[in-house]
């Protein structure tokens, strides 16, 4: 036996290194076509300083004179042009003749020195070189070669916030046995610095920034190649929206890991903590992700570990919630795939990061400001963008959730970990609206003006129908979860108006909603794990013997209501001004729901709070108020949300330019 | 460029160095002593990474015609070598530690003949890739339904293996039936069995005939792919054969089927004026594949033994891929390609760790898998990477493959293909949902449902370690990258 271990590596080995060769050996004979007679040199330029001037050469390689139509620049993204080149006009080279063309970069006076988000374009040189990919916009010459130009960039930042959880699942894994406590310490340092550094980057981020100033409007871009012969691309960036939201989920992350103390050690603690930590990957991701292909990608990838978050770790019924979860979100998921497949394959031939030409684009921006699908050819009768924004909706929609498709919804929440409830209230229903922003709103307005009372609907009924079930709750938990749905309506209305209030109070909905429910999450495992029920008949009084637990429980309770100088309220009511004069009647029922949720969360309040105090619990809760853990986890989201009730302009500002860009982009369809 | 005999010997190194291999073998069971298991496993194992080695450095951009215009040699068939040659290399690793298929604990039984049936299935599999007269095509064929018959009964006093081949007999002889007779009317049509010139033929044929022919060969090939309504012996003989056996049906004699169905149809209804343009064909294939998703995933529902569930599975996963077929077209072939390729790692991790789990004494059912994910921490875990990637969710290779199948009938339906491809995809993504279902009732099992069972960590023969990591490790690379497989797809679709 002993002989057979060592045999079977090395055949192994061998094995692997065969198939590799084999791989490059045809790659290499498939590759073994005569190289293009047009050589470009450098392939890629970065430019440091404004004013910069590099030189590129033209060669003729082949045996046969090479045309060569006029070369131009061209720029990825909006805005003002910052790369110019010596004009060449059309000419033939001759074999082994070289020319040499200067490129400048000059930024202009409003982006000096450097643009925000950088600078991305190509130099474009047409040829008759038929080894070359053709020209998608001909002129000169059918086919074409082309030098990558950029700015320099800093370091990579989103690619650090997004991927440095990943760093933390080999050492979570290798902790020793008997030493598992460690795992809660690596999986904080793992979430802190994605905090950090999106605390920083907040800091660095201009609100100021529109898409005018190019790059779309974005920050921090990253953009680069990602494969051959397939446009898809590596490309992340952040803009008001995301940048909110990248923050709120690294917060959510941390708080998350804090309440996850409370899991018992030996229940497989190196794999949850993994887990959750793919999950922020996934959902930092989704956040950044411009590039279709990759934003589909990190959305699936967070189904995985919520599966096993909610499934391995959950309560009682956790099969039946985490397979339905699961179910639900990817039902929606392939239909955005198809969706996403559909609108690639109706975009406009244009140029990848590095001047490749394409015929087809997964680039989110250039979908949304270069490409009208408005004259699509119908599918099976219905208009092509209609049909398109109705599967981006119902994938988005079931995140939301949107009532009727809500019902995933109170099944895991009640039945997941206290963390994991915090980050599926916290961040993972946020997903939907941010999708429908990004995706329905900015890339096909014009059937979002079609669906925006529909949409204005869906939002008042999800208002409406999750107060008034939240009010017929017994279980605290499955309450909180039903404000959700009710909470998540009135982003849907804000969404719906369609002007610059109303989408700004949905954003700020977002962000407060995520700190506020989170807080009610973590009070309600709170005195899950001290009583093992969440049955509100079965509380009462617990201020007298709980004052910091009862305190920090009515702030989170009130400002969930929307209580005038707490965060909840400011989304609420710009809610409101900005539908109002879309939508009267509707926003007037909406109101109704305003009456309702104060209704349950009073209810709620005294049932746990006031009256008498339930004598079953004084050895469970008296004296165990909260304790240091706990608070830490509580106090910051409660200063955020007392801070933000007084002062939200941090908020409001940093939303301000995207949201007038995304309105453009609504307005002119 | 049309090649005699002779010279066409120095373009079938590959099977050549298989049928040395073969020989070995059968001279090494001759031999009186008791023929050594290692020895043998040795031999078959060198043989495949030799046929491996001489097909990637004899390959040619330039496609070549061998033996007057039997066989084809091309990238396009040098892809399916490879598939069906990596495929035998891991099945033989995997033989090494099964006691279904070589009882290694009594003595080394009959090592020697069951690799030397392994390699000719591999044999056949090269020549069902390299096919380009429908001779050979039915030779292929056959010699690997043969192969297939024995090596899936080679347990011995096993019932269920004995009756697993002889369903896979009775039901294989009605398939070949069917497609010699659709062969002969091919031959009717145009006097002559070379594919290139049917092709020329059925397109100035009445339609009519041209698709009845077409029908009844898709019988023959769908039998080899099992697709509904071909599909019945699938889950018998992938039940009843050898673990190693069925992670060997489950990839290899489908490439080659895959092989041969896009070279026929290809040629009879690729090009303009094809049957494709002429006759409700495409209708046939589009419909044929949404049944065999939909039939197999929600017989897949029900099923209580893993390597059935894995069974109806496949028989899906091959409706995903006839989907490529049907969109045709360069995107369309391309994502049949890259499909089987990933298909490969995916379906043998999952068979490597049936078997895995076999060796170590556990059973079978789904229900005897609860808790494996505390048991045999590296087998559960291959085990779900290869779940994820069947249902096609990223980070895995299996979400790329999806994507192109997905993509490729998008983009038919875009360019006027109609409706029907619209509705195709969406009925073929839902299928991965409803498939999501039972790959998780296998999860749940090995992680959720894990308090009644043991948690002891049980060990698992080195061997079958190193190829499921060998096997899960493409899975997720290409996942993220798949330059190399992409441009390896790329360069054999369209060499013919």
């Amino acid at each position: 036996m002993k002989s057979q271990n060592r045999v079977v590596p090395g055949l192994l080995a061998l094995s692997i290194c065969s198939t590799l060769a084999t791989l490059t050996i045809s790659a290499g004979s498939a590759a073994a076509t005569p190289g293009p007679r047009l050589r470009l040199e450098p392939a890629a330029l970065t430019f440091t300083h404004a004013g910069e001037v590099r030189e590129v050469t033209l060669r003729n390689t082949g045996t046969n004179v090479l045309r060569i139509g006029s070369t131009r620049v061209w720029h990825d993204g909006s805005g003002v042009p910052v790369f110019t080149a010596d004009p060449l006009e059309a000419t033939g080279l001759l074999p082994g003749q070289t020319v040499a063309l200067h490129v400048r970069f000059v930024p202009t006076a409003a982006t000096a020195p450097l643009p925000p988000g950088g600078a991305f374009g190509a130099l474009l040189v047409p040829c008759d070189d038929d080894t070359l990919p053709g020209d998608p916009n001909p002129g000169g010459g059918a086919y074409i070669g082309s030098v990558a130009l950029r700015s320099s960039q800093g370091p990579p930042l989103l690619s650090l916030i997004v991927f440095f959880p990943l760093l933390g699942i080999p050492f979570i894994l290798l902790v020793p046995r008997g030493r598992e406590s460690l795992t809660r310490i690596v999986a904080l340092v793992t979430t802190a610095v994605p905090l950090g550094l999106a605390l920083w980057m907040i800091r660095q981020f201009d609100p100021t920034v529109t898409r005018t100033a190019g790059t779309w409007g974005l920050q921090f871009v990253e953009h680069h190649g990602w494969i051959r012969g397939f446009p898809v691309e590596y490309f992340l960036g952040v803009d008001g929206l995301s940048v909110t939201m990248v923050l709120l989920t690294a917060l959510i992350t941390v708080i998350a890991v804090g309440a996850s103390w409370s899991i018992p050690l030996t229940q497989h603690i190196r794999g949850y903590f993994a887990l959750l930590l793919l999950l922020e990957v996934g959902m930092l991701g989704v956040f950044c992700a411009l590039d279709f292909f990759l934003f589909y990608m990190f959305w699936e990838v967070m189904l995985l570990p919520m599966y096993f978050l909610i499934g391995i770790w959950g309560g009682p019924r956790k099969e039946y919630a985490a397979i339905k979860f699961f179910l639900y979100t990817l039902a929606g998921s392939v239909l955005m795939l198809l969706a996403i497949i559909a609108l690639y394959y109706s975009s406009k031939a244009t140029y990848l990061v590095d001047g490749t030409p394409t015929a087809h684009t997964f680039d989110m921006m250039k979908l949304a400001w270069a490409n009208d699908f408005g004259a699509e050819s119908p599918i099976a009768g219905f208009a092509f963008p209609r049909i398109v924004w109705l599967a981006f909706f119902v994938a988005f929609a079931i995140k939301v959730p949107v009532v009727p498709l809500h019902t995933w919804l109170p099944d895991a929440h009640v039945e997941a970990p206290t963390a994991v409830s915090v980050i599926l209230a916290g961040v993972l229903l946020k997903m939907g609206v941010y999708g429908m922003m990004r995706v329905n709103l900015s890339i096909l307005p014009e059937a979002t003006h079609w669906a925006a009372q529909g949409l204005a609907v869906l939002g008042v009924v999800g208002m409406l129908y999750g107060a008034l079930v939240a009010m017929a709750q017994t279980d605290l938990k499955r309450l909180v979860a039903y404000s959700s749905v009710s909470h998540m309506g009135y982003c849907l209305l804000g969404l719906s108006a369609l002007t610059p209030t109303g989408l700004t109070g949905a954003v700020a909905q977002m962000f407060n909603h995520g700190t506020i429910t989170a807080m009610m999450f973590l009070l309600v495992g709170a005195l899950y794990d001290r009583t093992h029920t969440r049955e509100l008949s079965q509380f009462g009084g617990v201020a007298h013997v709980m004052p910091r637990y009862a305190t920090v429980f009515g702030l989170a309770f009130m400002a969930s209501l929307g209580l005038p100088g707490l965060s909840g309220f400011i989304g609420e009511v710009l809610v409101f001004i900005g539908a109002f004069p879309a939508w009267q009647a509707l926003t007037i029922t909406a109101a109704l729901s305003v009456i309702i949720t104060a209704a349950y969360h009073l209810s709620a309040i005294e049932k746990v709070l006031l009256g008498p105090f339930n004598e079953r619990w004084r050895s469970a809760l008296a004296g165990f108020d909260l304790d240091l853990r706990e608070a830490a986890t509580l106090v910051p989201l409660a200063i955020i949300v007392i801070v933000l009730g007084f002062w939200p302009a941090p908020l409001l500002t940093t939303i301000t330019a995207t949201v007038q860009d995304l309105l453009t982009a609504v307005a002119t369809p | 460029m049309t090649l005699a005999n002779l010279p066409s010997f120095r373009h079938l190194v590959p099977e050549n160095i298989l049928v040395l291999g073969i020989l070995a073998l059968v001279g090494l069971s001759l031999a009186r002593r008791p023929a050594s298991r290692r020895l043998a496993g040795a031999i078959a194992f060198l043989a495949c990474l030799a046929a491996l080695a001489a097909t990637a450095l004899t390959a040619e951009s330039q496609p070549r015609v061998l033996f007057h215009g039997l066989l084809a040699r091309d990238l396009f068939g040098d892809f399916f070598k490879y598939l069906g040659l990596v495929t035998t290399a891991f099945v033989i690793l995997v033989a090494q530690r099964s006691r279904d298929a070589i009882d290694y604990r009594n003595e080394d039984r009959e090592a020697p003949e069951f690799y030397a049936l392994l390699l000719s299935a591999a044999l056949a599999v090269n020549l069902m890739a390299a096919a380009s007269d429908l001779l050979t095509a039915y030779v292929g064929l056959e010699l690997v339904s043969v192969m297939s018959y024995i090596l899936a009964g080679f347990t011995p006093g096993s019932r269920r293996s004995a009756e697993a081949a002889l369903k896979y007999v009775v039901y294989g002889g009605v398939a070949s039936g069917a497609m010699l007779y659709g062969m002969s009317l091919l031959y009717g049509l145009a006097a002559s069995t070379d594919l290139a010139t049917i092709g020329r033929a059925a397109a100035t044929a009445p339609a009519l005939p041209v698709l009845f022919a077409a029908v009844l060969c898709l019988a023959g090939f769908g039998f080899k792919i099992a697709v509904v309504p071909f599909h019945m012996w699938c889950p018998d003989v992938y039940e009843g054969a050898p673990t190693p056996v069925t992670a060997f049906l489950s990839v290899a004699p489908k490439a080659g089927g895959f092989a041969l169905l896009l070279r026929v149809f290809g040629q009879i209804s690729g090009h303009a004026q094809g049957l494709a343009d002429r006759s409700p064909w495409l209708l046939v294939l589009l419909v044929v594949a949404a049944t065999t998703m939909t039939w197999g995933n929600l017989a897949a529902l029900g099923q209580q033994n893993l390597k059935r569930l894995l069974a109806y599975s496949s028989i899906a996963q091959a409706g995903y891929v006839l989907l490529g077929v049907a969109a045709g077209g360069v995107a369309g072939q391309e994502a049949v390609l890259f499909y089987l390729a990933v298909y490969l790692f995916i379906s043998l991790a999952a068979f490597t760790a049936v078997a895995a789990v076999a060796d170590s004494g556990g059973g079978e059912s789904v229900a005897e898998y609860a808790g494996l994910g505390y048991r045999m921490p590296l087998v559960a875990f291959v085990l779900s990477v290869a779940l994820f990637a069947l249902t096609g969710l990223p980070p895995t290779a299996g979400f790329i493959g999806k994507y192109y199948l997905f993509a490729a009938l998008i983009e038919r339906g875009h360019n006027g293909g109609g409706a029907a491809f619209y509705i195709v995809a969406v009925a073929a993504v839902l299928n991965s949902v409803v498939s999501l279902y039972y790959y998780a009732r296998v999860l749940r099992a090995m992680y959720i449902d894990s308090a009644s069972a043991t948690h002891q960590t049980v060990a698992v023969a080195a061997v079958h370690r190193v190829v499921l990591v060998a096997l899960t490790v493409p899975t997720i690379l290409l996942g993220v990258y798949w330059s190399p497989l992409r441009d390896l797809v790329h360069a054999a679709v369209g060499t013919w």
